[in-house]
């Protein structure tokens, strides 16, 4: 061979760490055969993708959790884990919910040591708030979770994704085949930061699959599963329009809010989230759009149904979309071409190079507990116990030019409006103003608001009358008792710690 | 005045709508004893209504209570209870003749000279339901000094007419009776409830219709049809801008000492400058109708 | 008072509670479950224990349901309890307030 490497390299001296070239497949064995170059990410079973992954004991794993309640991947895979002999993880999904309570066993059993995650309900953070865990769990905002992995707190070894359709190279989405969440806002911050992905795949497709939500070239396996998530369970009744008169008489406050804090003008931009007050805000605001003859640019965040219909109707330039909260929304973003997929650190991350949650004028937000100095927990129930999570809520305070916060004064007998938070996630400086049913207060610090909203007539009160007012119906509650060991630290979208949640007594 | 365009009715048993009603400012909240509450609640209703009626937050509010009939067990039990509570005003139901209302008059200031509460300081509202009360519609509107209004109550009354709810041809005599008897009176009329929720529209027609007949407001069973029905009582921008106009003509008449009132060369008479205080006062009570 | 048979009252919606009362011998037992148990257990008890003083009731066994009910709505079921529990309902209006 006189053209072999060997030949023309006789009389050089290669410098040190450099190799001759041995062949084209020698470093890369898969394009060996055609079978292999385009074969080579699908596993025979999720066990074959773990191992492959290389995840030892001690590594950090990583979900979505766009299907919210109705989620079927972080259980199925947490169990796989768990047979296959893994321990001492961390768990670092973008959320918990409700459906997520089997971990508990995973937890006592030492195959979960820590966990970070956006919030967590049901059984899972009562337990948790008990005692459950011996290192404290982080609780993150959503951009804030993008800004600890990029910071180096949080290392994503194997990220394990679920999506409805996926083609054997690896691009992904969720708008198409069987259980669609819509936006894979979440997924596709991982699918671009950890170690190893591996895509749960209900569906795999001819290649190559469009639109990639996630790509070819950041997914190392594919797996094929029987089903990743329920859809109908990501928002029960989000879409519906709500036909409670408490919610509706909040939602028409929030929409006159809105109409005349100063901020509503051609071009302006909207978050409206979800619950049945904002989606009424948002049927409110129609209305007074079409009067005024005004368009919003955008609509960013958690988009529902009403979001949709105000796009389909004109009064919406582009949904900016980092998760579908129902049918109606993942069905909008698969057909509608100005609703566009966004990941989570284009949403709301502070040290992103542009998050959108910096451009958006109105936000709606909701609170479980919001104090005298307008600070929000959207975390602790009032009994101490964790049933919430972070989600964007501290992001789009922070970036939004006017927040508003929306609730009942009061749900059964526990007042909303309290002295002291139980846990501050938000802090009260970013809240610009808060509608309840008994009446709206806005934050000192935005004279210009109160001065307009009462101006238009609507009823503005001191956040300390509001309070009263609560406490003259409910009487006052006597303060939990928590013990001294800390269960949770609450982490600000800048990485610090803004409160640590304590063990529940009892 | 006291403006009561929104009279909101409550099922005495609720105790979570007791507990939350006052949030949607109706001109008056009325807990309902009567029909709303089955046979086997009406001692607990009557003590929940009771204690609501004392809640300082109600003090806000005007609190009617519609008890039963005082030819039921329950009548006069209901009457103890709510008058001593500080009900601002008792709604007797049926009310066939001007001595239904006698009657109640005459418990109601026994109850108030026994529990100490100032004679006279329970009104008195009668709910007509019948085509007796129709054709006695003046008889019972000027039987008491007590009386703030008289109501039509519609499905009893079409019951009794042998008919039954349609466009509001069958309630057009009644409507209209009642409606004079009360004007004659001097008192409040009130329209019967409108009961499909989900008929935005028909209710704002309906609202439309007894609003131009010259009611003063209309019973509702949902708390989504106040704001509904403030905004259709709500003068438009125009008329109210032009009542500011007749006002301040008025008031620049007076100071001139006019006899006389004339607003772009034009005549006004007093009737029209007392429009426009009405219109001025309804704006001020419920906006300018968007 | 005296408490001679078992009696309900209210229901168990939110913003309501479900009273039940029966006959004890030899003193008061108050057994309290409540969804604001945390934040509200010792005001609901007190009021509960209040509202029975005032009906000279001294014996008899009062469980609690409570879905957050506010204290007039907790006053106005135990009432009621008792009013259905006694043979002979005495009580002055104004020791109901």
């Amino acid at each position: 061979m006189t053209h072999s490497t060997e030949a023309r390299l006789a009389d050089v001296s290669l410098p040190a760490g450099l190799e001759a070239f041995s062949g084209v497949t020698a470093r890369a064995p898969h394009l060996a055969t055609q079978t292999q170059k385009h074969g080579r990410k699908l596993a025979a079973s999720l066990e074959d993708a773990i191992r492959a992954s290389g995840l030892k004991n001690g590594m950090t794993i990583s979900f979505h959790h766009a299907f919210r309640e109705g989620d079927k991947t972080i259980n199925f895979v947490v169990d796989k884990l768990a047979a296959m002999g893994f321990r001492d993880l961390t768990l670092a999904p973008s959320s918990l919910l409700s459906c997520n309570f089997p971990l508990i066993e995973h937890i006592k059993s030492g195959v979960i040591r820590r966990i970070y995650t956006s919030g967590m309900r049901g059984k899972l953070a009562d337990a948790i708030s008990h005692g459950l865990m011996e290192t404290p769990i982080n609780v993150h905002s959503h951009g804030g979770r993008v800004h600890l992995i990029d910071r180096g707190e949080l290392t994503l070894d194997v990220a394990f994704l679920g999506v409805s359709t996926a083609d054997v190279f690896g691009n992904a989405n969720a708008i198409s085949g069987r259980s669609r969440c819509g936006s894979l806002g979440y997924a596709m911050v991982d699918a671009a930061r950890a170690g190893k992905v591996i895509l749960l795949a209900e569906e795999i497709v001819p290649f190559p699959n469009a639109p990639a939500s996630i790509r070819q070239d950041q997914v190392d396996f594919v797996v094929k599963v029987d089903q990743i998530g329920d859809p109908s369970k990501i928002s029960v009744g989000a879409a519906r329009m709500t036909s409670n008169p408490r919610e509706l008489l909040i939602a028409r406050l929030a929409a006159e809010v809105m109409e005349h804090a100063g901020l509503f003008e051609e071009g302006f931009s909207l978050q409206t989230g979800t619950g049945g007050s904002a989606t009424a805000t948002t049927r409110f605001l129609e209305d007074r759009m079409v009067k005024k003859g005004i368009k919003a640019a955008f609509a960013l965040g958690g988009i529902t149904g009403p979001i949709v219909d105000l796009h389909q109707k004109g009064l919406i330039g582009r949904i900016i979309d980092t998760q579908s909260f129902d049918a109606v929304a993942a069905e909008s973003l698969r057909v509608n071409p100005e609703h566009w997929e966004i990941s989570t650190n284009t949403y709301a991350n502070l040290t992103s190079k542009g998050a959108y949650c910096d451009r958006v004028d109105m936000v709606i937000l909701s609170a479980l507990e919001i104090d005298l100095d307008f600070n929000v927990n959207v975390i602790t129930g009032s009994d101490g116990v964790m049933r919430g999570a972070s989600g964007g809520h501290s992001d789009v305070a922070a970036g939004a030019a006017l927040a508003i916060v929306v609730g009942p004064l009061i749900r059964s007998r526990i007042p909303t409006v309290v002295e002291k938070c139980t846990t501050v996630v938000t802090p009260g400086e970013t809240i610009g103003v808060l509608v309840t049913d008994h009446g709206i207060a806005v934050n000192p610090n935005r004279p210009e608001v109160a001065e307009r909203l009462k101006a238009a007539g609507l009823p503005v009160m001191t956040i300390e009358e509001l309070y009263a007012r609560a406490i003259s119906l409910t009487g006052k509650p006597q303060p939990i008792e928590f013990l001294d060991r800390v269960v949770g630290l609450i982490r600000y979208r800048d990485g610090t710690v803004i409160d640590a949640v304590r063990q529940v007594k009892g | 005045m006291k403006l009561r365009r929104s009279m909101l009715f409550l099922p005495g048993s609720n105790a979570a709508m007791l507990s939350t009603a006052f949030v949607y400012r109706p001109d008056s909240i009325m807990f309902d004893l009567e029909d709303a509450v089955s046979l086997r609640e009406k001692d607990s209703a009557r003590m929940l209504v009771f204690h609501a009626l004392q809640m300082p937050i109600y003090r806000d509010i005007e609190t009617v209570v519609r008890i039963n009939p005082l030819s039921t067990p329950f009548g006069m039990k209901d009457l103890e209870a709510v008058v001593r509570a500080g009900a601002d005003v008792i709604r007797l139901p049926k009310t066939d003749t001007a001595a239904d209302v006698h009657a109640l008059e005459a418990e109601v200031e026994r109850i108030e000279r026994e529990c100490g509460r100032e004679v006279g300081s329970t009104k008195l509202m009668a709910a007509i339901e019948s085509a007796s009360g129709v054709v006695n519609a003046l008889a019972i509107a000027t039987s008491s000094k007590r009386l703030i209004g008289i109501a039509l109550a519609g499905f009893d009354y079409v019951m009794d007419m042998q008919t039954e709810r349609g466009d509001g041809t069958e309630l057009f005599y009644a409507r209209c009776a009642v409606l004079h008897a009360a004007r004659y009176a001097k008192i409040d009329a009130f329209d019967v409830v409108f009961g499909d929720l989900n008929d935005e529209a028909g209710f704002l027609k309906e609202v439309d219709l007894i609003k131009r007949l010259g009611f003063n407001g209309k019973s509702l069973i949902n708390p989504r049809q106040i704001e509904l029905l403030h905004n259709a009582f709500a003068p438009t921008e125009e008329e109210v801008d032009y009542a500011r106009r007749v006002v301040a003509a008025a008031a620049a008449g007076e100071r001139q000492g006019l006899g006389v009132v004339s607003l772009n060369g034009k005549m006004i008479d007093a009737p029209v400058i007392d429009h426009a205080r009405v219109v001025l006062r309804r704006a001020e009570a419920s906006g300018v109708r968007k | 008072m005296k408490i001679v048979r078992e009696a309900l009252a209210g229901t168990l919606e939110s913003s309501d509670l479900m009273v039940r009362i029966a006959p004890r011998e030899e003193g008061l037992e108050v057994v309290l479950q409540s969804e604001v148990i945390h934040q509200f257990g010792t005001q609901i008890e007190a009021v509960v224990r209040e509202t029975l003083a005032k009906l000279a009731i001294v014996d008899g066994l009062v469980v609690i349901e409570d879905k957050g009910a506010l204290d007039c709505v907790i006053r106005a079921r135990v009432q009621t309890a008792v009013q259905r529990a006694v043979d002979e309902w005495t009580a002055e209006w104004s020791a109901l307030s």
